[in-house]
């Protein structure tokens, strides 16, 4: 229901409804209009995938199951910051489960999960495409790399 | 091209691809700029961000044009002395230029090192020597001259022939010939039809498509002008992964460039040829690669991989007949058509044309981006230009071809490669990531790697590709933590067959690959793991143990407060040793000690 009290409106609902007019009635949008929510919200909530649905005329079904097919979507709120730690194979010869590790011990978090403060959340990707360096850790996209477990800590104070 | 010093500005062209912006790149680009202007040089010198130089491993790297010096590890508190040094006094900074890590000396410029010398650049030729958001200095080193040849002198077909005629292959994986895909697709007759750059580059552990497109984007676009002029399409996609933000924004910056300058548009340089393109970001599927499962990607829906035929060039982007090339495929292109095909087949062996690039990365002194002719061995590879092994280990493996690929032992070293040789003993060109591994490296473990990779990858679609690499998985797992048998090597080998001749695409049929290779030429060490209950290279955690050597402990009780599960006892008075039920086996002891009396072995 759309409502005319203007401190109702809130600013991401606006940026959304902009993303759906400008991909209404063009073909094959779906994964974009997904990623445009997702850089919006930070995730896809059960909410946004009813909007989207509604405005594409896509079936909930098929929205759902685009966004559960695709690793970069994310189907739960994130942590302020997210550690993308690189398990690839240049990484993994040269010792990114020893960082990982590092990191889990520090945070207390493994995997998809967010730490109970909300300031980290820790994925595990398979190559960034900084494999020279490896091994790499990407925070909020910034790329670290050629860690070592040590400096793990020093690295993490800086996002506060 | 060179100029003459002092006639013409000179440059520095800093590196400011992937890997060197995290190493610092963009502050030391302030830092020249600022100190450039404090010292007064702003007429003399300019300062140039460009795409990946390829010597990932040394970055930052600067580069001096004309006389090409090169510096590299160059850190912010080195700027204002090389500003000084190199354009007040001509005089170079020793401690910055690169050390050849097997002879020692120095080298001064760029073309000189190992690293360079043997490397035949032509996708590459600009990468690292142009500003990629700049059209001007794409145009600058004869950018768009390839789309004037094709547009003015010959005719699509003629254009065709001339791919054809230089033999290039897919850099893609496969190798399929170029010419030919594209004739397929001029064949079909439609109303509409796509032309689509595979920039999804999901193998880990390559970033040659990455390079390309941060480094020198027009060459993809001209490439993709001439292809579907040729084919007779008007639009195009580029699908690049999402992992790849600064490539998109080269692209984004590229395309708008391109439309401004009228080489994408309508009516082209006045030829009649109408061509739009689009980018879109993959979404971190690796299976998304596979060209079926990325068309369906592109039209939005989940990007499941289906049974060929009819192949793209009769069906493909919503049902319209499509060709799909790699990146560094249409970025050879331009090449071919502005210098000849006759030119470019005088490099590569009789079946395999051509350079390629390859991501040297691992256990190697040099890593990073090198392209080479093909039929180059791969000692000359690793040995000379990736300057060999870290650390003065001993080389054991080189991984080739990803996850569709296998690990090649030292006695296939002066191996050849180009498709054929590689496909023969096992392992293919494929995307072009070459990991080094040394003797710390286990092959069990990497076997592992692969195939969880490719079972955590499948689309779920064929059950051979779901199910089976599942169960490769748990084999291989069973076996690393010391609970294999006999019977499973031979059962790996018959599950391999099975999902190698029943899965549904490309991702399937591969993906034993890496461990019916390691079979082949690691099978000693599958056997270690089983018969020995050892692990030759003391990774596999279940089979190390650790204890404390007496004669070298000092007792200095570092690895007591450092042990997370509290498995390590003694005192000044009492020896320490560590309670192997406890010991969770994390090493943590081996790092904290300083006198090395912790000692790993990789046997229980
Ligand atoms: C699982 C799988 C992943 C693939 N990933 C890529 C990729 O990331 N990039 C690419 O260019 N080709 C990839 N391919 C190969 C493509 O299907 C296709 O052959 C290629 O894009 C054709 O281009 P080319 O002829 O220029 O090599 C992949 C194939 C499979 C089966
Ligand atoms: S393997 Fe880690 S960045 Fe490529």
């Amino acid at each position: 229901m759309s409502c005319s009290c203007l401190e109702l409106v809130d600013p991401k609902e606006v940026k959304l409804d902009a993303v759906l007019s400008a991909y209404q009635g063009k073909k094959g949008v779906l994964v974009p209009v997904l990623q445009e929510a997702q850089e919006i919200y930070g995730y896809l909530s059960q909410e946004v995938m009813e909007k989207i649905s509604r405005t594409l005329r896509i079936l909930p079904a098929e929205v759902y199951g685009v966004a559960t097919f695709y690793s970069q979507f994310r189907l739960k709120p994130m942590g302020k910051h997210i550690i993308q730690i690189c398990l690839g194979t240049a990484c993994h010869v040269r010792g990114g489960a020893k960082v990982l590790e590092a990191i889990e011990e520090k945070l207390r978090i493994k995997d998809g999960e967010t730490t109970s403060d909300g300031r980290f959340s820790l994925e595990i990707v398979a190559c960034i495409g900084a494999c020279g360096l490896a091994p790499v850790v990407s925070i909020d996209g910034d790329v670290h790399g050629r860690l070592i477990p040590e400096r793990v800590g020093q690295i993490l104070e800086n996002y506060v | 091209m060179k100029q003459e010093k002092g006639k013409e500005k000179r440059k520095i062209l800093v590196c400011a691809g992937t890997g060197c912006l995290s190493t610092g790149a963009l502050s030391l680009i302030q830092e020249l700029n600022q100190e450039i202007e404090a010292q007064g040089l702003t007429e003399q010198v300019t300062v140039v961000p460009t795409g990946c130089h390829g010597f990932c491993e040394q970055g930052p790297t600067l580069i001096f044009e004309p006389e090409q010096t090169l510096y590299v590890q160059v850190k912010k508190q080195d700027i204002s002395e090389i500003i000084d040094k190199e354009f007040k006094q001509d005089l170079r900074i020793e401690r910055l230029l690169y050390q050849d890590p097997l002879t020692g000396k120095k080298t001064e410029t760029f073309a000189n090192t190992n690293f360079f010398v043997k490397q035949e650049r032509i996708v590459l030729q600009n990468c690292g020597f142009i500003d990629p958001e700049n059209i001007e200095d794409y145009l600058a080193r004869d950018g768009y001259k390839g789309l004037m040849t094709a547009l003015k002198q010959k005719s699509p077909d003629e254009v065709i022939e001339e791919v054809k005629k230089s033999g290039l292959r897919g850099r893609g994986g496969a190798g399929f010939p170029t010419g030919l895909k594209w004739s397929f697709c001029r064949q079909t007759h439609a109303d509409k039809k796509y032309v689509i750059c595979n920039a999804d580059e999901g193998d880990p552990g390559a970033f040659m498509d990455r390079g390309v497109l941060e480094g020198d984007p027009h060459s993809v676009i001209e490439g993709m002008l001439i292809g579907a002029y040729g084919i007779g399409s008007d639009e195009g996609y580029i699908y690049c992964r999402a992992e790849y933000p600064l490539a998109i924004k080269h692209l984004k910056k590229a395309i708008k460039d391109a439309e401004e300058a009228g080489f994408l548009g309508e009516n082209i340089l006045g030829s009649g040829f109408n061509f739009k393109l689009y980018i879109r970001a993959g979404a971190g599927a690796f299976v998304c690669g596979e060209e079926t499962a990325l068309m369906a990607s592109i039209e939005g829906k989940r990007g499941m991989p289906r049974a060929r035929p009819p192949f793209p060039a009769q069906k493909g982007l919503w049902d319209k007949p499509t060709n799909i090339n790699n990146v560094e495929t249409w970025s050879s292109v331009p090449h071919i058509l502005r210098r000849g095909a006759q030119w470019y087949t005088q490099y590569g062996t009789e079946k395999s044309k051509g350079t390629k690039i390859f991501a040297l990365t691992g256990k190697v002194n040099n890593t990073g981006l090198v392209e080479v002719p093909m039929g180059i061995t791969l000692r000359e590879i690793i040995f000379d230009i990736g300057g060999g092994i870290q650390d003065n280990k001993k080389y054991k493996a080189v991984q080739i071809g990803g996850p569709s690929g296998g690990c090649l032992p030292e006695s296939l070293l002066d191996l050849a490669v180009d498709y054929e040789s590689l496909t023969s003993v096992g392992a293919m060109v494929g995307s072009g990531g070459l990991v080094v591994m040394d003797e710390t490296t286990c092959m069990v473990d990497i076997a592992r790697f692969f195939v969880n990779f490719s079972q955590k990858e499948s689309c779920g679609k064929c059950t051979p590709c779901r199910e089976g690499n599942k169960r490769m998985f748990e084999i291989l797992d069973r076996i690393t933590q010391g609970k294999g048998q006999l019977e499973d090597l031979e059962k790996l080998e018959k599950l391999a067959r099975v999902i190698k001749d029943s899965s549904l695409c490309g991702l399937g049929q591969n993906a034993p690959n890496p461990v019916l290779a390691s079979l082949k030429y690691f099978r000693d060490e599958f056997l270690s793991h089983i018969l020995d209950n050892q692990c030759p290279a003391g990774v596999c955690t279940a089979f190390l143990s650790y204890h404390i050597d007496n004669e070298l402990c000092k007792k200095c009780g570092l690895c007591v407060k450092n042990c997370p599960v509290n498995a390590i006892s003694g005192d000044k008075h009492t020896p320490y040793s560590i309670d192997l039920e406890t010991c969770i086996k994390c090493g943590i002891c081996v790092e904290k000690c300083k006198f090395a009396a912790v000692v790993r072995s990789g046997k229980e």
